[in-house]
């Protein structure tokens, strides 16, 4: 076992524990023996950051099922290092953050149980290598984030936004494994390291494409994507510190993850750079525009959540233009949009962790997160404004925090791009336009959030807890992620060369070219620079007049919206199933009868007509006496009579004469014991009935119906011809001999001379054993029925209590 | 002889499969019933020969017996049938017992769907 693997299996193990962990021994917050989990985890792979730097991957592979190439197998290199210390870091700040956002009375077991569930999951999901490893942690990922998303159950609104998240992570995930399959039916192996260096030569192959497509599928589900998009915001009823770890830190970033992992795989072609990109900047654009219109102030962050994370995915979209080029000046270039990515990556972590940590002191300290209720908090609570200042600015672009050199090297990128000759100049010209235009809106909803919460006038008599300032234990964590914020914005190389710059080696392993930028705070009076400042005076007027241009909102109504489209389809998918349900799923035994039997004249019917194995010739048979003639004829003759016999008693007497009938000719093929047994159980069994005939009522006379009087009638006597014709075509066709000569030994064998005894005592007994517990089952079912009464009716069913 | 047993059987499928369609209880039990009549005799039909040997008691002398196998199957059948005929007839008078109907169609579902 290496470090790699224990450090997703830990988690696992600890998740175990919890529940059993008693309360009265932990008077602590369980929350305390959590954090140390993901403290020892971050640790413990901060010591790999020099190796890593240093170029050096560790890779470690346990056998799964190895015949269809699926293992275990782990892999740390530098792109799989950021995502674990993200998940690792942002992990425990979150679990110290929680402890004091849920109270003791919460159900806290639960709760860290799946956030432990989490954690380990999405450690699987950046370290694994193999494909369906990957995959499995994938929809662990979708499955704990569901269970923490209707943490608290008992809201609606909490059930429905984690249904919703789970149909569409999942169901891009489900996309995601069929590209996972295509790969690897080209490529024949799971390994992603291996896939890389086989793939890229097969772009000619029919099943590239669709591979390539389905593949994103997942990846922007899972990064909520336009038109995807639409479960995170619902996934905000989450507790905080779900929302800030799993729905902004991390988890929707695992579809980053795997766009950047791919690159090199599918990178090469010009439909990637365009799905990606283009898709990467309507989100920007449409998840910006949307979040000016919130008045929640989580929903406000999901959607700006949902607009940065396009941002990124955009990045490393343009980036895979290096792939296209050859080795010159112009790859270097585009191999640093692939950089600037994944700064901004990590800078959106600590901003909008530490804006989400604010919501929830809001949101906790007095009982809501309204932007309409609240309003003059920068006073009451001090340093909670000033984390969210420091966000916010971050967010919007500002030096001096981390997001204005990672917005400052978006700019870059797109206006890098926009030169580039791949169509027509003016859609390329549009490609910096939107991101401009996008940065914008961002500057104006940053400012919404900041002066509605903490500017303007207190309104106490809105609130219903009067503001005050969080406990010291909440504010660390918030704290400690501002002050990172603005620490990468002093030191950005410290990051960008031991962490990022071995991640570009992930991205770009074919490439020779020197990878990894100097991040400058300062590079003069440029392009970029100037539309920073245009966009600051732009949203200052923007965010002054937006009383009257807010009126542009209702062009775009509830009821044309994606979610609406979401809803409605779910809506009428399970309506319309319910009522094709409904229409056959009838409660009569007879039409699932008829269905059965419907199918059995087509499949077999069907069978023998088409296949002409209905031939048969009765030369081999036995010879037929005048009393067999008699017999079977007079059984005949009996069956067809219950059929039209008027009383009960008449049908109950000619079943039984059907039985000893039977009984004869056991005696004539020269088997007396089932003779005997078949005389005795049809006694027994005709007692039986006329038991039931002395408590059952009078026969009603049967369906009057004409029409399924007639079915019936057609029913039954097609299946008794073509179980007689399928019968006769088997009896002459027989495709080995009868192994019952190996029981003609059974003195030899088995010790006895009546074979038939052997085979059930000695060669079959396990059979007559189980035989007999049947009997037994049966035995005690009767019982049951006859001898206890039922339990007096309650007003309300059971299974409500 | 074996197509004369396998006609038969025939017919009591056609009866039993009638009975299985039709909406008394008491009726749907005979179908079962009858149907592992059928079915017995079927089994019977599947081995070497029906007839052409003798009874399979090991004896001095004797060297050809019928086969075995398809006795042996049927000894099993005929226990379980009758636990489920058995069982059914109780569940069927239960039944009557507790909703005062013997009729499959008044039978279905519950009162408050």
């Amino acid at each position: 076992m290496n470090t790699i693997t224990i450090a997703i299996i830990l988690p696992f193990l600890v998740a175990l524990i919890i529940p059993f962990l008693k309360k009265k021994i932990f008077h602590i917050h369980i929350g305390w023996f959590v954090v140390t989990v993901p403290t020892a985890l971050f640790i413990l792979l901060v010591r790999f950051v020099p190796e890593v730097a240093a170029g050096e991957t560790f890779a470690y592979s346990i056998d799964w099922i190895p015949s269809y190439q699926i293992n275990f197998l782990t892999y740390l290199d530098g792109l799989s290092l950021i995502f674990a210390l993200l998940i690792t870091g942002i992990g425990a700040l979150v679990t110290l953050y929680s402890i004091f956002y849920l109270s003791k009375y919460e159900n806290l077991k639960s709760f860290y149980t799946y956030l432990l569930l989490f954690m380990g999951s999405m450690l699987g999901v950046v370290f694994s290598d193999n494909l369906m490893g990957l995959y499995v942690f994938w929809e662990l990922t979708s499955i704990s984030s569901f269970l923490l998303i209707a943490f608290w159950f008992h809201r609606k609104l909490s059930r429905e936004g984690a249904q919703k998240s789970l149909l569409i992570t999942v169901s891009g995930g489900f996309a995601m494994l069929v590209g996972f399959i295509m790969v690897y039916v080209m490529a024949d192996t799971m390994s992603i390291r291996e896939i890389i260096t086989i793939l890229p030569e097969m772009s000619d192959h029919p099943l590239f494409a669709p591979a390539m497509v389905l593949i994103l599928l997942g990846a922007f589900t899972k990064s909520a994507q336009f038109p995807f998009h639409i479960w995170l915001p619902t996934a905000m009823e989450a507790p905080t510190p779900v929302s800030a770890y799993l729905h902004s830190a991390t988890m929707v970033k695992a579809g980053i993850y795997l766009v950047a992992r791919f690159t090199p795989v599918f990178g090469g072609e010009a439909s990637w750079f365009w799905i990606v990109t283009a898709i990467g900047l309507t989100t920007l654009f449409w998840g910006a525009f949307n979040a000016i219109r919130q008045t929640d102030l989580k929903a406000l962050l999901a959607f700006s959540t949902v607009s940065q994370l396009g941002m990124i995915m955009s990045m490393i979209g343009m980036s895979s233009a290096a792939l296209h080029h050859g080795h010159d000046m112009d790859t270097v270039l585009f191999t640093q949009i692939a950089f600037a990515g994944i700064f901004h990556l990590i800078n959106h972590s600590t901003f909008k962790g530490a804006l989400f940590m604010v919501v929830g002191i809001i949101d906790h300290q007095l009982g809501t997160r309204d932007i309409r209720r609240l309003g003059g908090l920068a006073s009451l609570m001090p340093l909670t404004f000033t984390v969210a200042l420091i966000g916010s600015a971050s967010m919007a672009g500002l030096p001096p925090f981390n997001g204005f050199l990672s917005k400052e090297m978006f700019f870059t990128a797109v206006l890098n791009v926009s030169e580039l000759n791949f169509t027509a100049d003016h859609i390329m010209t549009m490609i910096p336009v939107v991101a401009w235009i996008a940065s914008v809106l961002t500057f104006v909803y940053c400012l919404i959030f900041v002066s509605r919460t903490f500017l303007g006038r207190y309104k106490e008599e809105r609130l219903e807890r009067p503001g005050k300032e969080a406990k010291a234990g909440m504010l660390f964590s918030p704290v400690i992620l501002g002050l990172l914020v603005i620490l990468i914005f002093f030191f950005p190389n410290v990051l960008g060369s031991y962490v990022i710059t071995p991640a570009m080696s992930s991205i770009f392993p074919m490439l020779d070219v020197e990878l990894g930028v100097t991040i400058q705070q300062w590079h003069g009076f440029n392009t970029e620079l100037m539309m920073t400042l245009a966009l600051i005076i732009l949203g200052i007027i923007l965010f002054m007049t937006l009383r009257w241009w807010r009126a542009i909102y209702k062009l775009f109504p509830e009821h044309l919206s994606f979610n609406h489209l979401y809803g409605a389809s779910l809506e009428n998918t399970s309506k319309v199933s319910k009522s094709i349900t409904n229409a056959y799923m009838t409660g009569h035994l007879r039409d699932y009868m008829v269905y059965i039997y419907f199918f059995f004249l087509i499949v077999i019917g069907g069978t023998l007509l088409l296949s002409g194995s209905y031939r048969f010739e009765i030369s081999g048979n036995g010879e037929v006496g005048a009393f067999d003639l008699t017999i079977a004829i007079a059984m005949m003759a009996a069956a067809i009579s219950i059929l039209v016999a008027k009383s009960r008693l008449t049908a109950i007497v000619l079943n039984s004469f059907l039985g000893y009938g039977v009984a004869i000719f056991f005696v004539i093929f020269r088997a007396p014991d089932i003779a005997l047994t078949q005389i005795v159980v049809e006694t027994v069994t005709t007692v039986l009935f006329l038991a039931a005939y002395f408590f059952l009522p009078e026969w009603e006379k049967e369906d009057s119906r004409k029409r399924s009087k007639s079915v019936n009638l057609f029913l039954s006597i097609s299946v008794g011809v073509i179980f007689t014709v399928t019968a006769l075509a088997v009896q002459n066709n027989k495709l080995f001999e009868s192994i019952s000569t190996f029981f003609e030994d059974s003195y030899e064998l088995a010790g006895g001379r009546n074979i038939v005894n052997t085979i059930l005592g000695d060669f079959r007994a396990f059979d007559t054993m189980l035989e007999v517990v049947v009997l037994l089952i049966g035995g005690i079912g009767v019982y049951t029925f006859i001898k206890f009464k039922a339990r007096k009716k309650r007003n309300e069913p059971l299974e409500d209590k | 002889m074996e197509t004369l047993i396998t006609i038969l059987a025939g017919v009591l499928v056609t009866v039993a499969t009638y009975l299985l369609l039709s909406r008394n209880v008491l009726r749907v039990i005979l179908g079962v019933a009858i149907l592992s009549h059928a079915a017995h005799l079927l089994i019977m039909t599947m081995g070497r020969g029906l007839t052409n040997g003798n009874i399979p008691v090991l004896k001095e002398g004797v060297s050809s017996f019928v086969d075995p196998l398809p006795q042996a199957l049927i000894l099993t059948s005929i226990v379980i049938s009758f636990a489920v005929t058995a069982l059914l007839l109780v569940l069927a008078y239960r039944t009557y017992r507790e909703t005062g109907s013997d009729n499959l169609y008044e039978l279905r579902g519950f009162k408050d769907e």
